[in-house]
């Protein structure tokens, strides 16, 4: 088994055994596996990517090829222990509606996101001119399929605002763990659990 | 296993009626023509039900008894395939209502001594799953492992699912719909009509010796629907605009284009095999499949606490169930809590792409299938 992404195996480390698990923006199921094979989860995935779900299905995993915009309207309040939305957020037309519908879903939500105001997106930014290309965001501008790109302190805020519970966030630079302090500055990465 | 008569290809079975329809009617008893491939093992949990389409027949991985044809879905069953005589006990059964062996309109009504004709009921989606579960009952087989079909047979599948989510652990589902939309019945009430105003129809009353069938009006019927199951796309890659056999157009009304003379074709060598009134019973059964429906109106009561895993792919070119009808299962599914798989696949052959060489399609169904054997959690 290939090393996991190092926000999924966040997520992974704090998914109970046999959860029932929504994988939204699952790729080729990668968590979803792990989350099978090692915690006995049932997990199930939403892909938009037609490739992606060929290869989780084939894998044997229940993942099914649709948006997380528009099809997740039919799952029922409450259905999961878990709702997952890995580096997915930024791609949403409406992330506000689709964290809406996430913590509808889950009892929790993990949610995890590239941090735009990282360092050295900031520099790219102040001293190059350029919109970043980094390891996080491997992108180039017209080809990105990120579209709302956001910080730690805009989803901090935005979770404030909505009063929506934090019960744990976790921040990385490459795998490395930073502080809640300085994570705005110099995390990549973040990843939330919330509640309503 | 050899030994046991009910196991191997072109099978018959007699089921001891009576068998209730949904339509009101009883049929005092009824026969199925199958075929059973593999072995069921010893705790019989390797049962695959493989369901066909509308004008399908039991040979599904076998040479065809009098054409020679081989199987209609060999490239999903047989040794190697997704659906594989090492791992699996196989049955294909034709429909209720068909004329391949099945009881149909051309059968011998046991209470006159002459065909049905139209005095055969009109006979629905769930009578069909109905007469196969008699027929699995038949086999010694309490459970299947999988239902698996395209087209009309992912309808059989979905109503194996709706009807008995006890018998069915998982149910692959392939350009398929949860009901019959309005340009669905269209397209069928064009072909039954072709059939009905051929003289030769006679109110279905052609099967006596020196009747002639209503082949003219079958063969409309076939070209109509065969346009269904191809894409635009297809056709133009296929014929384009180009003339059969000439080098200048006609002014008259031959088959100047090739798309023409490839439609008359498809209808006239349809009409070799089929029989027009049983052509009407499974359109008509098609016509009156809502699932939905069947369920109080709402979709997801279908599936509502069902333990079946769930498998559905559709085809980016299949206009006659477009992606469409396979995601509003899907959400019923979701809603249900049912585990659930789908996939849209890309091919340029329509509807009939699932009957063709789609490897991604065979890479899907296998792992899925795999994964139910492994009886891991969904």
């Amino acid at each position: 088994m290939t090393a996991l992404r190092p926000d999924l195996a966040i997520i992974a480390d704090n998914v109970a055994r046999g959860a029932r698990v929504l994988d939204i923006g699952c790729g080729g199921g990668e968590l979803m596996a792990v989350l099978r094979d090692r915690q006995g989860a049932d997990a199930r995935g939403i892909e938009i990517d037609g490739a992606n779900v060929s290869a989780a299905v084939a894998r044997g995993l229940s993942v099914v090829q649709g948006d997380a915009d528009t099809d997740l309207s039919a799952y029922p309040d409450a259905s999961f222990d878990h709702a997952i939305l890995s580096q997915t957020l930024q791609t949403a037309r409406r992330p506000d509606r689709v964290l809406d519908e996430l913590l509808r879903i889950g009892r929790t939500a993990f949610v995890s996101f590239p941090n735009f105001a990282y360092w050295r997106v900031r520099w790219s930014l102040m001293w190059g001119g350029r919109m970043p290309v980094t390891a996080a965001l491997p992108v180039s501008w017209y080809e990105t399929q990120d579209i709302h790109h956001l910080t730690i302190d805009d989803f901090r805020a935005f979770v404030a605002a909505r009063g929506i519970v934090v019960e744990e966030a976790w921040f990385l630079a490459g795998s490395r763990r930073c502080s809640a302090v300085q994570a705005n500055l110099l995390a990549e990465h973040a990843v939330f659990l919330l509640r309503r | 296993m050899s030994e046991d008569a009910r196991f191997g290809l072109s099978r018959v079975v007699t089921l001891p009626g009576p068998f209730a329809l949904d339509g009101g009617a009883v049929l005092a008893a009824v026969d199925i023509a199958y075929e059973t491939y593999g072995a069921l093992n010893a705790d019989r949990s390797n049962a695959v039900l493989i369901c066909h389409a509308l004008t399908g027949d039991h040979h599904v991985a076998s040479d065809h008894p009098r054409t020679g044809k081989p199987g209609w879905w060999t490239r999903m069953v047989g040794p190697g395939r997704p659906v594989d005589p090492a791992r699996h006990f196989i049955v294909c059964a034709n429909v209720l209502g068909s004329c391949m062996g099945s009881s149909g309109p051309a059968s011998v009504d046991p209470a006159t001594g002459a065909p049905y004709a139209m005095r055969f009921p009109v006979i629905t989606l769930r009578d069909m799953a109905r007469a196969q579960a008699l027929l699995m009952d038949h086999l010694g087989v309490p459970v299947l492992l999988a239902a698996v079909g395209g087209s009309m047979g992912g309808m059989q599948v979905l109503e194996w699912a709706a009807t008995y989510p006890d018998r069915v652990r998982s149910a692959v589902v392939i350009a398929s719909a949860a009901r019959h939309s309005a340009q669905n019945i269209a397209f069928h009430e064009v072909g039954r009509q072709a059939i009905m105003a051929d003289p030769n129809w006679r109110e279905g009353n052609y099967y006596a010796p020196g009747d002639v069938a209503p082949t003219a009006g079958l063969a409309v019927a076939r070209m109509a629907a065969h346009i269904t199951y191809l894409s635009e796309a297809g056709l133009t890659e296929k014929f384009g605009r180009r003339l059969q056999a000439r080098e200048s157009k006609s002014f008259g009304f031959d088959a100047d284009f090739q798309v023409e003379s490839y439609l008359r074709y498809q209808g006239i060598s349809f009409t070799d095999r089929f029989d027009a009134n049983s052509y009407l019973y499974i359109t008509r059964a098609m016509d009156y499949f809502d699932l939905a429906e069947e369920h109080g109106g709402r979709l997801a009561n279908a599936f509502a606490g069902s333990a079946t895993r769930f498998c559905l792919v559709s085809f980016d070119s299949d206009w006659l169930y477009p992606t469409a009808e396979s995601r509003a299962i899907v959400h019923a599914l979701n809603a249900g809590g049912a585990a659930a798989s789908f996939v849209e696949l890309s091919s340029p052959f329509g509807h009939d792409a699932f009957l063709l060489d789609v490897p991604e399609l065979n890479r899907v169904v296998d792992g899925f299938l795999r994964a139910v054997e492994a009886g891991g959690a969904a």
